[in-house]
């Protein structure tokens, strides 16, 4: 339970409630993982209508991600911008969302025209949302226009009825709206598991990448707890609408509210993977007791902890941030799953934090994570090695809606940019943003949060920014694109990649903009040097995207998959695969919907989608060659000192891969030498994975391709025949 | 607290105590659904069921599973949404779940199978209960 100094009066809240519109609807089972339709909440003309799911939807979109980025397209057109009413924000679980026998299976999607990029995100987030939106009766939600006073939207999967309610006393900010919808819409103490919120906060108001907050009560600590929906600015998009709350409610979860096919089948593989956890997480990643974080010192162990804006791969003060110290903040040996049965149990928490800075000081709060990349961004990229200081900022990141991701890569941006020169105490209100800076940098994200001073410019994200630097401070445009860590106008996630080609082409060629989760490679590429070719590197590009985009697709989180590994995967022809896991994931798959796939259908199931969304984002005016561009610091050095800090490194790739005589040379012909082989290298990268995907060499899906995977809907074609000229 | 205690020497293997425990619970003569299970082994048998330990009252998602006042594991099966952790994370691999039981189960000390146990392999016991290791109960 958190303590507040000044609670709120939930009797004041309620007293501001007005219903403007109401929708009743019939309670439908779900049906081995689909329910067969789909809800519209229009909160400008207060709509609310059910659209249906026939079977072509499934057959071709299977849920999800895919069902998200259908209703996208029909929602938008190719003239619309994130701030478009016709923008939708559009949630599902997918037909494996909910199980409860196995773990990571209540995750849900989110997409939505982007604010950062202008094509479509897709951003998957843990918390009961999804799964609870299926059992009410709707495989996906979608919801757009822009409301003329802020409102709620209520689900009650309970009763069958939906209203929008004009709100305008609940605070905005996540750890508060979280809290007070609970206590509003549950009956009693034991009913408030069934309530879950998606919110953003203050911060989403003022930047362009706003998160949305997914939440999830936890019975144990008596706190609505959340997870985020980080990628992409959707809380920017929530918060534009005026919405300050999704919130569903559903009470009759129980061990087959999927009315799967099979379930025996699903509880035998639940219970051996159960099993594989207990045996093994201890000695492998350790998920259960430090969640991702245990990866700080093992990517600062391999040089690829980023530090100091990506400069860097370690630091010699990564020793205060490591999973160590964070393993003896976090409360151990409480279920810390984010949906009900994952043994993972990754979602670790700080009990009894006190903050010490911004507008809840002195409240005693339960502070989520921080996971691996907030540690890594707000701990070494930023240069504050400080676990306090990553603590409270992620809980503020949070409770404004602010994603940590972008937050950080930002500040770590600007910091270089305040150490070359490029802003001075004159621009940034007085501030020092130097690396390293904790107290100042703590500060901009307050101001962020008021949507005041040089903090609400850092809102802008780093594309923007580059911009404006270079537009009104006189940067040099070179050194900004060089250095700003953005690919299609998404910040980087935490990991340096210029060691790894293949990583590189992870991040440039991910289609919503510089995020791992399509695939990470550094350690099958740069460590174990399993794929030295092009080609090799493309079939990585091809599968493993593919592969990850159907945890989104069904309704799945990732980490369960390679996060854990059966003690003799090793010994399999394809250890980075974890083929026992897939099999697993085949069988569930299986077992949920009563049809047998097989692995390379959930492939296909993958493609669909993934060229799919390709095309939307050519249709956004994006999805070529050039929007796969990336800056050069994931690339190579972009300064000598860079190139020094790996020169052994440079001069031994330089001599031995490329035949360049070194001797003599200074360090600015070798890091230029260095520099044109690599960005030559990565667009033969992109020729090659163009071509394994079955795109054209300018990164469009081909027409044969498109046909192939039996996507060639009429206006797909459209799409693709306007830019093949036919 | 209550506790099923095992003298696997004594076991002759009958499956007596299985058929007993099926029954009552199950009403049906089904291994697969007892609570306790007689393992042939190559020296004997081994007999497994639950200790009491309580290890898997942490690990339920919904606290489904709590001690009884005379210090009993028991499953509240109206809560239980059947997420089967207990039964992965079980230490002696006493939680159990069968086909066609949505369901996991446990040994509750009832005593039945210690009746139908012809060569006095089976005994109820009184035992200290276990510290219990972590119960997250601030602020209440």
């Amino acid at each position: 339970m958190n303590i507040y100094q000044n609670p709120y009066d939930i009797e004041n809240i309620k007293a501001g409630h007005k219903v403007i519109a109401e929708f009743d609807y019939d309670l439908k089972e779900v049906e081995r993982g689909y329910v067969g339709r789909t809800l519209s909440i229009n909160v400008g003309d207060n709509t609310i209508k059910a659209k249906p799911v026939d079977e072509e939807m499934k057959q071709k979109f299977t849920g999800g991600r895919g069902f998200c980025m259908k209703l996208l397209w029909d929602a938008v057109t190719a003239e619309t911008k994130w701030d478009s009413p016709e923008n939708a924000l559009c949630i599902a679980a997918g037909p494996m969302g909910g199980v409860t026998q196995y773990s990571g299976m209540g995750k849900s999607i989110v997409t939505s025209i982007s604010p950062l990029t202008g094509i479509p995100i897709d951003s998957n987030v843990g918390g009961y949302f999804g799964p609870y939106l299926k059992f009410s009766g709707w495989d996906a939600i979608e919801v757009s226009g822009i409301a003329e006073k802020e409102v709620i939207v209520f689900i009650n999967g309970d009763e069958g009825k939906i209203q929008i309610i004009e709100a305008p006393e609940e605070d905005v900010n996540t750890h508060l709206i979280a809290e007070q919808m609970v206590e509003i819409f549950a009956e009693s103490e034991k009913g408030k598991k069934a309530i879950c919120t998606v919110s953003s906060g203050k911060g989403a108001r003022h930047s362009f990448y706003g998160c949305l907050n997914f939440s999830f009560y936890d019975r144990r600590r008596k706190v609505a707890r959340i997870k985020q929906a980080g990628r992409g600015g959707t809380g920017t998009v929530l918060a534009h609408k005026k919405i300050k709350a999704l919130v569903c409610k559903f009470s009759g979860l129980n061990e087959d509210s999927n009315n799967v096919a099979d379930l025996d089948r699903i509880k035998e593989v639940g219970a051996k993977f159960n099993r594989e956890l207990f045996e093994l997480d201890d000695h492998q990643c350790d998920m259960r007791h430090v969640g991702t974080v245990h990866l700080v010192e093992l990517m600062d162990e391999y040089d690829l902890l980023p530090t100091l804006n990506y400069k860097f791969g370690r630091h010699e003060k990564t020793k205060y941030i490591t999973s160590h110290v964070f393993r003896e903040m976090f409360t151990q040996g409480i279920p810390d799953g984010c949906w009900y049965g994952c043994s993972m149990a990754c979602a670790k928490v700080i009990d009894d934090y006190k903050l010490q800075t911004g507008p809840y000081k002195g409240d005693v709060i339960s502070v989520d994570g921080p996971e691996y990349e907030t540690a890594a961004a707000f701990g070494a990229n930023m240069g504050v090695f400080d676990p306090n200081f990553i603590a409270e900022a992620n809980f503020y990141c949070d409770t404004y809606g602010l994603d940590t991701i972008s937050w950080g890569t930002t500040m770590s941006f600007v910091m270089e940019c305040y150490e070359n020169g490029i802003l001075n105490p004159e621009i940034t209100g007085g501030y020092d943003l130097s690396f390293g800076r904790g107290e100042e940098a703590m500060e901009m994200l307050h101001q962020l949060g008021r949507g005041e001073g040089f903090g609400k410019v850092i809102g802008l994200g780093i594309r923007r920014l580059k911009k404006l630097f270079v537009d009104e401070y006189g940067a040099d445009p070179g050194f900004v694109n060089d250095i700003g860590m953005e690919c299609k106008g998404m910040e980087y996630s935490e990991y340096v990649t210029k060691e790894s080609l293949a990583m590189q082409g992870g991040y440039g060629l991910a289609l919503k903009g510089a995020q791992h989760d399509e695939a990470w490679l550094i350690f099958m590429d740069m460590v174990n040097k399993q794929i030295p070719t092009f080609e090799d590197k493309a079939e990585a590009l091809h599968y493993f995207p593919m592969w990850r985009t159907w945890f989104g697709l069904v309704g799945l989180c990732k980490l369960p998959w390679n996060d854990v590994e059966p003690a003799d995967n090793g010994e399999t022809d394809e250890p980075a695969k974890v083929p026992e896991h897939v099999q697993n994931y085949v069988d569930i798959l299986s077992s949920v919907t009563g049809k047998e796939y097989t692995k390379e259908e959930l492939i296909l199931m993958s493609e669909r989608i993934y060229n799919f969304q390709r095309v939307f984002n050519l249709r956004m005016g994006s999805g070529t060659r050039e929007g796969d561009r990336i800056p050069y610091r994931s690339v190579g050095p972009v300064t000598n000192e860079e190139y020094e800090s790996r020169a052994d490194r440079y001069d031994k790739q330089l001599k031995e891969e490329y035949h360049f005589e070194t001797e003599g040379k200074s360090t600015t012909e070798k890091r230029e030498k260095l520099r044109e082989i690599r960005e030559d290298n990565y667009q033969k990268l992109c020729d090659a994975v163009y071509k394994r995907r079955g795109w054209d060499d300018n990164g469009v899906p081909t027409i044969a391709k498109i046909k192939e995977l039996g996507m060639d809907f009429p206006e797909v074609l459209e799409v693709l025949n306007a830019y093949y000229g036919s | 607290m209550r506790v099923l205690i095992r003298k696997e020497e004594l076991c002759d293997g009958c499956g007596a105590c299985e058929r007993a425990c099926s029954s009552t619970w199950f009403k049906e003569e089904n291994r697969e659904k007892s609570r306790i299970r007689m393992t042939v082994e190559t020296n004997g048998y081994s007999l497994n069921a639950c200790t009491q330990c309580g290890e898997c009252i942490n690990m339920c998602p919904v606290e489904a599973l709590s001690r009884d006042k005379l210090g009993i594991v028991r499953l509240n099966e109206k809560v239980c949404v059947g997420c089967l952790n207990c039964v992965g994370f079980c230490p002696s691999l006493s939680m159990f779940t069968a086909p066609g039981v949505g369901k996991p189960f446990k040994c509750i000390a009832c005593g039945i199978c210690v009746k139908a146990c012809p060569t006095g392999a089976l005994s109820i016991e009184e035992q200290p209960e276990p510290i219990e290791k972590i119960f997250y109960r601030r602020h209440q």
